[in-house]
């Protein structure tokens, strides 16, 4: 899915200068950072109420290119910045996290089998 | 080659840089992308642990033809329980922490599931090293 899809769909604005082309595999919903980095798969959309630095270097360890913020959540200079930096798009939606997860997977995004083996 | 970097307790929200800093040199290195990503995903672990439970700490990445060694020693409370705190969702995490996503108990378990080798040493008062070791043949 394109990053364009996710903003028509999530009805979402972009708060980074990047290509709206890009295309991802697979999507994740998480606020917890410690279990994005157990789980998640790279080439993902990262749904998040997290909007903070450490989600953005989250991201920037499993090679996750896209993040949504859910519910209107305003990143701060330093985050958007932080992502340019790291080639991270970040949008926003108003939607909350179980409806804009919803969306997308109506719309054909699935999210990537897990292993639960520690 | 050996690269070392200090984690500064002073500044949490710096947390992650070295890590992100070691997995470009990697990059630049021409490690594979999956050894590239577990090391980047257990290191930042470490990274994130030594400043919600410790006061900093330094982090040595030994790169061999064979393996990279990555150890990590802080200055902390150390761990009373190493049984439990390996244990997936046991968390003596602050509010703060939980507040940026961490502290629900995953840091040494997904380092411990991303490395090939883990060693804890710690002491109570002084503080804990871990060595991880990642294969790289």
């Amino acid at each position: 899915m394109k990053v364009s899809e996710i903003m028509q769909i999530l009805e979402a604005r972009m708060f980074t200068q990047q290509e709206e082309d890009l295309e991802i595999d697979s999507g994740c919903g998480c606020d917890l950072m410690s279990d994005v980095l157990a789980f998640n798969h790279n080439n993902n959309v990262l749904l998040t109420g997290a909007v903070n630095l450490q989600a953005i270097r989250t991201c920037e360890i499993v090679d996750t290119h896209v993040v949504v913020f859910v519910r209107d959540k305003e990143p701060s200079e330093e985050v958007v910045e932080l992502a340019e930096d790291a080639g991270i798009v970040l949008l926003g939606t108003h939607y909350s996290m179980f409806e804009a997860c919803g969306r997308l997977y109506l719309a054909g995004l699935r999210g990537e089998e897990i292993n639960n083996d520690f | 080659m050996t690269f070392n970097y200090v984690v500064d307790p002073e500044a949490p929200e710096r947390a992650g840089r070295a890590s992100t800093r070691f997995k470009g040199v990697l990059k630049e290195l021409g490690v594979s992308p999956k050894v590239i990503r577990a090391i980047s995903i257990a290191m930042y672990e470490g990274e994130i642990n030594m400043v919600i439970h410790a006061k900093g700490g330094t982090i040595r990445c030994d790169v061999d033809p064979d393996k990279i060694t990555v150890v990590m020693a802080d200055v902390g409370p150390g761990i009373p329980d190493i049984e439990q705190a390996m244990k997936a969702g046991w968390s003596t995490a602050s509010p703060e922490a939980r507040e940026l996503g961490f502290g629900a108990g995953m840091g040494l378990p997904n380092m411990k599931k991303w490395s090939d080798k883990l060693l804890v040493e710690t002491e109570l008062g002084v503080g804990t090293t871990l060595t991880m070791e990642f294969n790289l043949t």
